[in-house]
């Protein structure tokens, strides 16, 4: 067992606090998306099972019911990725529009495939299904909920050189 | 002949900081919420209004939204909730993003006269967690000026109404748009469809009364109660009323979200609004409505209208009005690769036939296009789809294999040429490019 008071950081446990209240008391399973989120930002990246069962054990509910959700949501890691996240929409409007050659450009910058995280443990360039919802300024992609769009090669230069 | 845009959930648009309360308020933004108070407007005369409008649901069902509000058992005593799908995650669709940074107060407003309609003592707007960033902030932002002007809350504008209206962001997961998958994930569950019945309206969030809307269709509602009914209904055509934003991507010039009245000439939008195809190429085919429509071979949608009729008798449907247009050199298998490989990693996997049968769909594809596919593989194709259709809990299912059935229906040729010629694609073939 994990002691959420330890292994949760108090700005977590704030946060936690805050989605909590959005719901009806005795409803805080409601809030196990965001624990995790926050859980996740604090450990720069990625879940680990300590993670997981404290947000269980601070949420009161049982583990299994932490475990499931971190597992079935996309933005959730649940094995070490570096620290920025990084999603290439391949979907089909950012297809037409050349996504494939943005994703190799990214791969060949950062020396890594989709699905891979850099050596140095900072970025993590993730296999991304869904369509991001930014259809028509594709291509577009994702770093950390921060939309970039109508990228180029060029565009892609300049933001992860920035990126710190 | 040029169109009015942007008269309904664009209208403050033009204005800087059109997200801000003074910015919406200037253009009349919470008067019909401050009238209905006022004057104490009846619920059922709002739900009246809204039936009158003909406003059907944006999310891609089309259903109409007054009559989906009359469903609610408003009068049943205990918590009864108004829920916002902003879980905009349809491929090719971006327009409720849009509406959330630019004009965040028509869907506060929108679900707190939707809320009232239906009896509802609290609100949830369920926004992907992809919107973090920027939408989100913006809908939870105009949700605290709502407050702090007394428009949410308890005794709401010293009428002794009651609505508590909260923002919720979900982790990625396309199946949580399914309104019943949604609710599961507002409750802190995995985003796994409901069986149907019950229906939410009568055991939804909670096991409570719940209606989903989709944002666009809950934005549209403050300025029909506004501006009219028959204001609204007549800016569209039949069946179809008032506007909608077309989220128009792929092979245009000016790919964009445009507001347009319903019934709009598919010509019209794409030559006038989107300036006309990129590079001076011809059109192929275009998807109306989001990924999960039937896909259109440009003979068909150059003569259609943009609207729930017009798109369904020319072969496909308004869906979110996701227009995605594809021009002479896309390889429709590849692009029906894309999509099978999107279905099969966004089922949630709870039924079977979706489950395994999207896998399937995108492995004969990827066959075909690795040059070892056979012909048999293409009529496959289809049975697996047919197999999926309406064999599952949800429209997933149906979704995955609609763009199946059309592609290999009017684009047959391409994926025979595919498998004829060792997986090349028809795009490339030698004859066309001399040409």
């Amino acid at each position: 067992m994990s002691d959420p008071m330890t292994v949760l950081s108090e700005h977590t446990r704030h946060d936690i606090d805050t989605w909590v209240a959005k719901f009806p008391t005795g409803q805080q399973r409601s809030a196990s998306l965001a624990a995790l989120r926050a859980a996740q930002h604090q450990n720069n990246g990625f879940l680990t099972v300590e993670l997981m069962d404290a947000v269980a054990e601070y949420l009161q509910l049982p583990t299994i019911q932490v475990y499931e959700v971190a597992n079935f949501y996309s933005m959730f890691e649940v094995k070490p990725v570096g620290r920025i996240h990084i999603s290439v929409c391949t979907n089909i409007s950012c297809m037409l529009c050349g996504s494939e050659n943005i994703v190799a450009h990214v791969e060949k910058k950062l020396g890594i495939r989709t699905g891979e995280s850099t050596p140095d443990g900072k970025f993590y360039l993730k296999q991304e299904e869904e369509c991001l919802a930014a259809c028509n300024n594709a291509p577009m992609m994702m770093i950390d909920h921060v939309y970039y769009e109508h990228l180029t090669p060029e565009k892609v230069d300049q933001i992860l050189d920035n990126l710190k | 002949m040029s169109r009015v845009m942007n008269q309904v959930v664009f209208e403050p648009l033009h204005l800087p900081e059109s997200w801000t309360l003074s910015a919406y308020r200037s253009i009349g933004g919470y008067e019909a919420w401050e009238r209905i108070l006022r004057e104490k407007v009846t619920p059922e005369a709002v739900i009246e209004e809204v039936k009158a409008s003909g406003l059907r649901g944006r999310g891609g069902a089309g259903f109409p939204t007054g009559l989906k509000w009359s469903f609610m058992p408003r009068n049943a005593p205990g918590a009864k909730y108004a829920v916002c799908n902003s879980d905009e995650s349809e491929p090719g669709t971006c327009h409720d993003r849009d509406i959330l940074r630019y004009n965040p107060h028509s869907v506060v407003e929108g679900m707190l006269i939707g809320g009232y309609a239906m009896g509802a003592t609290a609100g949830y707007n369920y926004i992907r967690g992809e919107f973090l960033a920027e939408p989100y902030v913006r809908f939870e932002a105009a949700v605290q000026e709502a407050y702090a002007a007394g428009y949410i809350g308890s005794n709401i504008l010293a009428s002794g109404h009651q609505f508590e209206l909260y923002s919720v962001a979900g982790a990625g997961a396309y199946i949580c748009g399914e309104e019943t998958a949604l609710l599961e994930s507002l409750e802190g569950k995995p985003g796994r469809p409901r069986f149907k019945p019950p229906f939410p309206a009568n055991f939804g969030l909670y096991g409570r009364p719940t209606t989903i809307n989709n944002t666009q269709s809950f934005a549209s509602v403050p300025t029909i109660l506004r501006k009219g009914a028959k204001w609204f209904a007549e800016m569209g055509v039949a069946n179809s009323g008032g506007s909608a934003v077309f989220s128009v991507s792929g092979h245009v010039n000016k790919p964009g979200n445009y507001e347009l009245p319903l019934g709009i000439p598919f010509l019209e939008l794409l030559e006038d609004i989107c300036g006309g195809m990129r590079n001076g190429k011809a059109l192929k085919a275009v998807i109306p409505g989001g990924s999960s429509c039937p896909v259109m071979p440009a003979a068909a949608i150059l003569s259609a209208t943009m609207d729930y009729d017009g798109l369904r008798k020319a072969g496909s449907s308004l869906g979110t009005g996701a227009v995605i247009v594809m021009d002479e050199d896309t390889c429709m298998v590849k692009v029906l690769e894309r999509l099978t490989r999107f279905y099969r990693a966004e089922s949630c996997g709870q039924c079977t036939p979706c489950r395994e049968g999207t896998g399937w769909l995108n492995r004969l594809v990827r066959r075909i296009m690795a040059g070892e596919g056979k012909k048999s593989d293409i009529d496959l194709l289809v049975d697996v789809a047919n197999r999926i259709e309406g064999h599952t809990i949800c429209a997933l299912g149906d979704a995955a294999a609609w763009p199946v059935q059309s592609f290999v229906k009017h684009f047959r040729h391409e994926f025979e040429y595919m498998v004829d010629n060792g997986g090349r694609s028809i795009v490339d073939d030698p004859a066309r490019r001399a040409a």
